[in-house]
Order: structure tokens, then sequence, then C-alpha cells
């Protein structure tokens, strides 16, 4: 049969070649060029990119003790999205002992939190046995997986505000410059230490590189492992604080509103920083610990406000060795010098109140001080600021401003933990606003006692007293000796400089401790008197007002106590205070003398036991505290939905009706502290 | 020493047998790769489809072997025969003998063997059109026997489609190459070809709108040829039957055909590779879009497997996504990507050269032949194999429709494994004869 279609096998083999070299450009597009980035989706899929979180960095007390270490936990990390119709919810909540309505409630809120596509832990800190049992079914669950984390674990059971706490990195933060490089699911210290020393406590993250396969499943490293590195832990922490002191100090400030420090005056290392009410730190580990948060946030007795720094306190007459400090530099009183008081100050109209109307009771400059006159110091202070070496009393006010911003007043001290506060020293732009540029020393002798408008926080007070103690010379109060037992870190830098405070002679320095010994040989201090070391302390009974309504409501007065000891090569400085607690030598006085005796002696001696039990079992908490709190709470929703205000009516009226609530709340308020606390 | 005094050994085609050994070796090692994992302690785990597979390898080269000491004349005899016993199989696949695999109904289960008569049937096929070619009686420029050539390759694939197997079904179409060949007039192919990118004008224009351009395109060519209308009425009625033809193509068939003759995926699939989301209507009851999801998750992680491989590949054992099964079906239909992933380009370049090479030669072999039956015979082969290259190989770099046909020689499993050795081999005995008139 003739073959008249021969050439068809040409063509044949021209579709024959076409073929594969079009599949050959296909592959040449898609390999080599890489057209659609799928090389990229396949680094995504098949390799598993592993963020390997170091330990933080462990924290040392004084003596090497630990005051805070890591543990190993585990989270239940879930991806919803890869969870498949076969998931076997009811097993897995078995494994990990949950109730599985527990489990979708959980789920559905991290979804809604969330989203689909992002891992979210659903629980976290799981029992051991659960991640046991969890670990040898894993492969059975996918979008399920087990996230190890490192834990704080605060070995002393004491210092929760001083070391602080950790937690997830927040989307805000992680907006903010300082939280740049961190990624979700970072943990970041939040208050304390842990946020001050962040950048040397958390070390530096490794990443490894696994292969997993299409079920989640690791297979291995990916390259061998060639391309991972491993994590550095963070670097360790030395604390000046001697852990049994902290531990003391914290039981004997529980169920008392207030603080107590104790810093080392030679170094600023702070030695104890307790804040009352004082509270388990361990409340601030574990799976309950946001709502711990939130329940001491709400608490009206503020645990988590760190009084020590935070508060601000009328100083009382703990501030009179630093009106007398100014009064001797400035010249215009001696020792010797002695003012005439009757029990009150009459100079400037308005009567001045003096605990003391016996003849002679200010008869010098260490008898009034022992007796805390207040009369000699309103007057001494006006002395001070009137001196005739200065133009007029504005130039004098100045120069007291001056002196009091060089002993660290009136200004955040730096302090190595975050959020403090800076107290307030008035200066002459602040009276000629209050008093229309017309105003003399008379309007703020008070000053000179340590009322009006002098506030110190309690860090600032034990700061003043290592001023006292070191004859003119400070370090910024501090936590950290060294790190990684470097002591010359550069963070560390600041607190190594001597802040040598307005070159007042060693002399005045001498004639206000000689007035400060006196306080406790025979003065109002004698609570804080030990037989083989001199003390030298101040009380102090600042007096609390309060503004309620537009009103000002007397209340408890504070209970304060500044003291250092030996006066010979001091050791330790001290500033107790106790919120609402009346005298300064009742309850701040023999906590600042029990903080003394138990780091100069390492213990507390027999005689004095019944003082620590009495102490510890005070609770000094008046019940106007929570009235005030729900006050101070309405105040706040009232501003807040001032501020949200809005055209809508039905939202003004809440606002009318809520201010009416608000004005009958604070009378009612008004009305049980007077009846009942009779202020 | 003419041509039938050599020896028989020196007869055959060894290039063909070389290629054949090793793209057999390729797929055992490619599945090997997919299996293998560096925790194995021994290669020979017979639980293994590698290992499945080399025992297939054998069965299949024994096959082979006894192919090539047959008499090529019994080839030209067994046609019918062979047709009808494979026609009854098929049939038989769709009663409850069969066996189901994933909704397609194609397996036959004899008890000591599963296999899908549908996979035989190709070589019968191939056999008995060379055979009806070549019978005495044949005229194939009368459409009457070009009918009834084309009947042999369409009925058994309308019955595939109905045993729900249109990737094999599809297969059948690549016998339109050896007639093709063999005087298939070109206006069928034009026909053919308009017809197909008609289809892909109705998937890609609303249909309202094609019906004008479609009745556009009739009044331009009309008023083009306005001077030849004058004299003759007949391009009047022939543009005009084309534009009916058209219109009812597009309008009526096409959509009937998506709704009633395949299956709502096969249709989401064809929307797919075109880039276009399936209308609703073509979506059948009970198909979620989670189908349409998993082909298109296929192909997308089969591209990103071929395409990590880059230039030279990340090395035997080494493919990350193919190991570790992110590709699913990488054993059978998406073999490709594990030598895209562990060779890179060039490997895969390769592959594709090593198949052109077995396609060229087919041709060449196909073109010496005295006799017309092995000329034909030969030209199904090159056709099947062409069509399971390109729809294979297409499917994993994205150009073709994800329709499961495997990679020749190269994919898992038994029954392909040992057709398409048959085909070949029998292809190289008839070869060995190419100076015998074999009718």
């Amino acid at each position: 049969m003739a073959d008249f279609t021969q050439n068809r096998s040409v063509f044949i083999k021209i579709v024959f070649i076409a073929l594969p070299l079009l599949i050959i450009i296909r592959l040449l597009f898609l390999q080599v060029f890489d057209i659609g980035n799928y090389k990229e989706a396949a680094l995504g899929q098949a390799v598993y990119i592993k963020k390997v979180y170091p330990p933080r960095g462990i924290i040392y007390d004084r003596k090497n003790k630990v005051l805070m270490n890591n543990s190993i936990v585990y989270d239940l990390v879930v991806e919803p999205k890869k969870i498949t119709s076969d998931f076997d919810t009811l097993f897995l909540c078995k494994l990990i002992n949950v109730p599985i309505e527990d489990f979708r409630f959980q789920l559905k809120k991290v979804i809604i939190k969330n989203g689909w596509q992002k891992p979210s832990a659903l629980f976290k800190n799981l029992s051991p046995i659960s991640v046991a049992r969890l670990q040898e079914n894993l492969y059975d669950f996918s979008g399920i997986d087990l996230i190890e984390h490192a834990e704080r674990n605060y070995h002393f059971g004491c210092g929760g505000t001083i070391l602080g706490y950790i937690n997830e990195v927040s989307e805000t933060q992680l907006k903010s410059d300082r939280y740049a490089d961190y990624q979700k699911g970072d943990y970041i210290g939040i208050n304390g230490l842990e946020n001050y020393y962040e950048d040397v406590l958390k070390g530096v993250p490794g990443v490894q590189y696994l292969l997993r396969d299409v079920k989640q499943r690791i297979q291995g490293a990916y390259k061998d492992g060639r391309l991972d590195s491993s994590a550095t832990p963070g670097k360790p922490l030395q604390l000046y604080l001697d852990a049994d002191l902290q531990k003391l100090t914290e039981e004997l400030m529980a169920n008392k509103l207030g603080s107590a420090v104790a810093i080392d005056p030679k170094t600023g290392g702070i030695l104890a920083f307790a804040n009352g009410p004082s509270f388990d730190p361990t409340l601030l580990t574990g799976a309950n610990k946001g709502a711990n948060l939130s329940k001491m946030l709400n608490d009206a007795t503020k645990p988590l406000f760190i009084r020590a720094i935070q508060a601000k306190y009328p100083p009382g007459s703990t501030f009179k060795p630093l009106t007398a400090l100014v009064a001797l530099d400035e010249g215009v009183i001696t020792p010797d010098y002695g003012y005439p008081c009757m029990g009150g100050y009459y100079a400037c109209g308005r009567r001045v109140a003096c605990t003391h109307s016996g003849h002679g009771h200010a008869s010098n400059l260490a008898l009034a001080i022992a007796n805390s006159c207040n009369a000699y110091f309103c007057h001494v202070f006006r002395l001070a600021i009137d001196s005739r070496k200065y133009e007029n009393v504005h130039i004098g006010l100045e120069r007291w401003h001056d002196y009091m911003t060089s002993f660290g007043l009136g200004h955040p001290i730096g302090v190595d933990i975050p959020h403090e506060n800076g107290g307030n020293i008035p200066d002459s732009n602040y009276f000629n606003r209050t008093y229309n540029d017309n105003w003399n020393s008379c309007n703020m002798a008070i000053l000179g006692m340590g009322q009006g408008e002098v506030e110190m926080t309690p860090m600032q007070m034990a700061n003043s007293m290592c001023i006292l103690a070191n004859k003119g010379y400070y370090y910024i109060p501090h936590f950290v000796k060294s790190i990684d037992a470097d002591p010359n870190h550069p963070l560390l830098k600041k607190y190594k400089e001597k802040k040598v405070v307005a070159h007042i002679a060693d002399s005045s320095f001498e004639y206000v401790i000689a007035g400060m010994q006196a306080v406790v040989d025979q003065g109002t201090g004698m609570i804080a008197k030990m037989p083989d070391v001199v003390v030298c302390a101040k009380t102090g009974t600042a007096q609390n007002e309060r503004m309620i309504n537009g009103q000002k409501v007397k209340l408890q007065n504070h209970s304060m106590f500044v003291a250092f000891a030996p006066r010979r090569d001091p050791k330790i400085a001290v500033a107790v205070c106790i919120e609402n607690a009346g005298y300064g030598a009742t309850w701040a006085g023999p906590i600042a003398s029990l903080m003394i005796e138990r780091y100069l002696k390492d213990s507390i001696s027999e005689k004095r036991q019944y003082l620590v039990k009495k102490m510890k079992d005070a609770k000094i908490i008046p019940n106007y505290t929570y009235i005030l709190d729900s006050l101070d709470k309405q105040m706040a929703r009232q501003k807040d939905l001032l501020k949200n205000r809005s055209k809508d009516s039905l939202k003004r009226d809440l606002i009318i009706k809520d201010s009416l609530s608000r004005r009958h709340d604070s009378l009612t308020a008004r009305y049980l502290i007077r009846k009942f606390y009779h202020y | 020493m003419s041509f039938k005094e050599k020896l028989f050994v020196e007869r055959i085609d060894w290039l063909v047998v070389f290629i054949y050994l090793l793209l057999c070796l390729i797929g055992i090692a490619c599945i090997f790769s997919v299996e293998h994992r560096s925790t194995d302690i021994t290669f020979f785990l017979m639980k293994q489809n590698y290992m499945k597979q080399i025992i297939f390898f054998g069965v299949s080269l024994l096959i082979g072997l006894i192919i090539l000491m047959l008499d090529s004349k019994i080839f030209t005899s067994i046609p019918f025969l062979g047709y009808t016993i494979g026609f009854f199989l098929l049939l038989l696949a769709l009663t409850p003998l069969g066996k189901g695999v994933k909704g397609s109904h194609s397996w036959l289960n004899l008890g000591f063997l599963t296999f899908q008569p549908g996979e035989l049937m190709k070589l019968f096929t191939a056999l008995t059109i060379a055979k009806f070619l070549t019978l005495q009686d044949t005229n194939f420029a009368t459409l009457k026997h070009r009918v009834i050539c084309a009947a042999f390759a369409i009925v058994p694939m309308l019955i595939i489609i109905l045993q729900n197997e249109t990737g094999l079904a599809l297969v059948y179409l690549s016998f339109f190459l050896a007639m093709y060949r063999e005087g298939l007039p070109n206006i069928v192919i034009v026909i053919g070809v308009s017809l197909l990118i008609l289809t892909l004008a109705t998937l890609l224009i609303p249909k309202t709108i094609l019906l004008y351009l479609l009745s556009g395109l009739a009044v331009f060519f009309l008023y083009l040829s306005r001077r030849q209308l004058r004299r003759s009425r007949e391009i009047l009625f022939l543009v005009g039957g084309i534009w009916l033809v058209g219109v009812i193509f597009s309008q009526a068939l096409v959509p009937f055909a998506f709704t009633h003759v395949l299956k709502g995926y096969q249709v989401q699939r064809i929307y797919t590779m075109i880039g276009q989301e399936t209308p609703a209507e073509y979506i059948g009851e009970g198909i979620d879009t989670k189908k349409q999801n998993a082909s298109e998750y296929n192909v997308s992680q089969s591209k990103i497997a071929i395409a990590s491989g880059g230039f030279f590949g990340k090395g035997f054992l080494n493919g990350t996504q193919t190991q570790y099964n992110w590709v699913p079906e990488q054993r059978t239909d998406f073999i490709f990507c594990t030598i895209g992933e562990q060779f890179g380009f060039f490997g895969s370049t390769i592959l594709v050269l090593i198949y052109m090479v077995l396609l060229l030669r087919i041709v060449s072999i196909a073109e010496r032949q005295r006799s017309q039956f092995s000329r034909i015979y030969a030209y199904c082969v090159s056709g099947i194999l062409f069509f399971h290259l390109a729809i294979n190989v297409g499917m994993t770099i994205g150009l073709a429709p994800v329709i499961g046909i495997p990679l020749p020689l190269i994919s898992y499993g038994g029954t392909s494994l040992v057709i398409f050795t048959v085909l070949i081999f029998i292809l190289i005995r008839l070869d060995a004869d190419r100076q015998m008139v074999l009718r």
C-alpha cells in the first residue's frame, strides 16, 4: 500500500520535540529564575525556624544567695487553622486534665483574640504529668504544640517589687522603640530589676533550623544544624540586697501601708526595700499570674504600688536635720542657738503647734532635734531663707531649693528600677503662682519642719540619711552590685559616681549628727537604742490631709523614722514610713531599729523578740482606705467618662447621674470618716 | 550479511531497551528517595513501596523476556480476541465485581491480582487499531472505516469515563496520533482544535458576549465575501452553518457537558488550570470547594517542591519537600517533583530529554518498518507515551489540569509498569522482524 502520508511523521517529530522544550522552558522559569517565589515558600514550609530562648540571668543577693532563678514550664500552643475535623478534643482534654467545655471556651477565646492563623497559647504552665502524657501523644494532634519557656522562680519568697516579673510582650510594647527587635511570644521584664536590666538579663536567643513533615512533626536538623546558633544565657546580677534582712523587713511590713528602705551609705547599695502591704512574689508566676495581678491592681491597699519610690509623703520631722544643716551652712545659726518655744510658733500670726511646751526644750540645736521642736525649725528655716546675705526672700528660697536639689530631693533620684517618683520641693515660681508674687518667709515657715509643700519618697529620706552618715556625699541608691561579676559594667557607671553635696563643712554635719544621737539617747526615738551601737535617728509624724470633694479632711498621721548606725563608720541608713500609724516612735521606729539590729548583729536579741512579734502581727490598715479607694476609682471613672464625652444626650444624662452619685458618695465618705475616726 | 541473517540479539533495538531500563531504575530511585529515612536500618524493607516496585520491575523484565521469545506473528493474530476480552473485563469492572478506589470504579479484583482493565485495554486498542488498518478490506480513506477506527478508541474511553477515571480515559485520545499519521484528514484536526478553542472561549467569556462575538464574526466573514456571495449562495449556508454549530456548541453543548458529563471536581480542575473561578452552576451537589482546594494545593505544593530544587537540586535524599510528604501522591502522579527537587533544573531537563529521545526513537523505528501493522502500532505506543509525559509533567508544573495519570515507567504502580513494559517490548519484538510483512 502506497504511503501518501509519510511527511506527517515530520510533524509528529516536531510536536515530540516542541513539547519537551516547552516543559524545559517552564522548568527554567520555575527552578532557575524562581518565578512566583516558590523557593521561599519551600523554606517556610519544610524548614521550621525555632527560636531557642536562653535562660534569663540569675539574681543573687550580697551573700550569693539565689533570689531568683529559672524553671522550665510548658505551654500548650494551638494553631487553630491547622486543627482538622478528626481532631480528638476529648482525648486531648483527658491528657491535660481539662474539662472539654473549658477547652472549647479557651479555643474560642484565642481565635477571637488572635485569629485563625496565629499560634497562641491555650493553656499555660501545664503540670509536669500533663506535659509527659501529651508529649507521648503529640503526633496525634495537628495544630497543637508544646512550647517550653523559662518561668522565673522567686527562690527566697521575697522582693516581688524589687525583682519585678516577666510577661509576654504585648502588641503595644512591640510598637515601642525599646522592644523593636522583639517578636510576639517573647517574654520581657515588666517591673523592677527585670525591666531595668532587661537587656543584660534576657540573653541572646538562639535559632534552630529544623525540618518538619506535612504533619508538623520535627524530622531533624536542617543542613545538619550548620545554620543554627546557640542561645547565650542572660547575665547574672548580684545585688547589695541582704536576703535575710529583706525577708525580715517584708514580714515586718506585712499588713501595713508604707515602706522601709535600708541603704549602705558607703556604696549607695540598697540593703532592704520593702513595701507594705508585702505580698508573696510567687503570685507573679504560674498559671494564675494574670488573675493575681489584676486582683492586686484592684486591691484598695495597692500592693503593687512601690511606695518606697512612688509614694510622696510630707517628711514631717524627719526633715528637720536637713533644715538644721542648711541653716548651719548658711551661718544663720550656731550649734548653741536656742529658741524660746513655749509650745508653739506664733511669729507668723497663726499658731504652729509644738508637742513640747517645757522650758528649754529647744535651748540648743541638739536639744531642738532631740525634742523635735517645731517652733525652732520654723524659725531657723525662716532665718535661713531670710538671710541678710541675699537681697530678698526669693533668692533665699532659691538657695534653699538648690540645697534640696543637691540632696537628691525634688526629682527622681535614679534608682535602678523603673517608675520612680521625684517627690516635691517647691521653688519661688511655685509661690509666685500661688501667692501672686506677694509672699514672704511666713507663708512657708512650716517647710522647715517638713510639712507643707515639701514631699519626699521614702527612698529620698533614706538617701538623706546616707548624706548625713557620709558627712556630705552619697551614691545614687541602687540594687545591683555587679553584672556578670563585673562591677564596672557600663550600666552601673552612674552608680559609681560620688555625689558631693553642696560642700557643707564636716563640723556642721557633726552638730546635726550629735542632735540625732540625742534623739535616740534622750529624745523622741529612744525605742531605737541599742546597747553597744550608737544609733543616730530622727522620728517624724507627718500630717496626713486629703482633699475629699474639695474639702480638706485630716486623716491619721503617717509614722516616719529615719536613722543610720553606727555613728562612727556608718554601715546602714534606714527610712521607714508607715501610713496612718500615728507617732513615728510607735511603729516606724521599732521597725527601723529591728532592721538595724538584724543587719549589724545578724540576729535579733532575745529581749527584742517580743517587738518583732508585735510588729509582724500588727495590722495598720484603717478601714477608710477602702472608702477612699472606691472614691478614687469613681473619680477616675468620672474623669474617663468626661474625657470621652460625646454629644450623645444619653451619655450626658449618664454623666450627670454619675456625678450626682459621686457627690453623694463623697459626702457619705466624709460623714463616715468624721463619725468613726474623729478627724 | 543481510538483515534476515543477523542474529536475533543484533536485531533488537538496544537503545530503546537501554532507555527502558534507565527509566525504570530512575523510577525506583525516586520512590526510594521519597520513602527512605535516615533512621532505616536496611535497604531491604519489604513493606516499602520501592521494594514492591523492584518486584514489579523484576516481573516486568520477565514478561519482556517472554515477549521477546514469542513469534511476532502472534501479535497480529490476537488483537480482536484480546480486544473482546479486554472489553468484557472493562464492563466487568462496572459490575459489583469491580473495586472502587477513591471514587473511581475502574479496578478489577481477580482474587490473585488487582488491576485496571482500562490499562490493559490500552494495549489491545493499540494492537486492534494497527490490525484493523492493515486489514485487506479496510480503506482508511472512507468515512465509514474512519469512524469504525475511531470507535475502537472512543468506546473504551466512554466506558472508562463511566468508571470515573477521566485521566485514563483521555489517554485514548492519543490513538488519534497514529490515525493522523495514517491519513486522517487535516480538516478533522482543524475542527478538533477549533472546538477546543471554542470550549476554552466558553469557559473564559460570558455566554451572551460569546454569542455576539460569534455573530459578529459571521457577519464580518459574510461582508468580506460579499462578491462571491452574489455568485453562489453556498457560502452563506456554509458560514451560517458554522455559526449555528458554534452557537449550539458554546451555548448548549459545553454547559451540558459540564453539568451532566463531567464531574464537578473535573470542571473545577479545568477552571483551576485556566485560572478562573468555577461558576456555581457547574459545581455539582455534594462537591464542596475543598476538593478544588485540594487539587490547587497539590499543584502549588508540587510547584514549590520543583522550584526549590534550583539549578542543580538539593542532592539525592536531601529533598525537604518530597521527603517529608509535603507533596501529595508523590510516589505516583507527582513523582516528577522528586526529580525536580533533588536534581534541580539540570536533572529534570535530562529526564525530559531522555523521554524525548525515546519518543523520537520510536518514531524513527516506526518509519523503518516494512509492515504497516508494526508502524501503526509503534505510533500508538509513542502517542500513549507522549500523552502521559505531557499531561503528567504538565500538571506537576501547572501547565495541565490535574488528571491522575502516571509518568511512564517511573511512577509507582504495578499495572502501569507492566503495561508499559508489554507495550514497549512488543514494539521491540516487532522491530526485530522489521523486514517481515505482518498482516
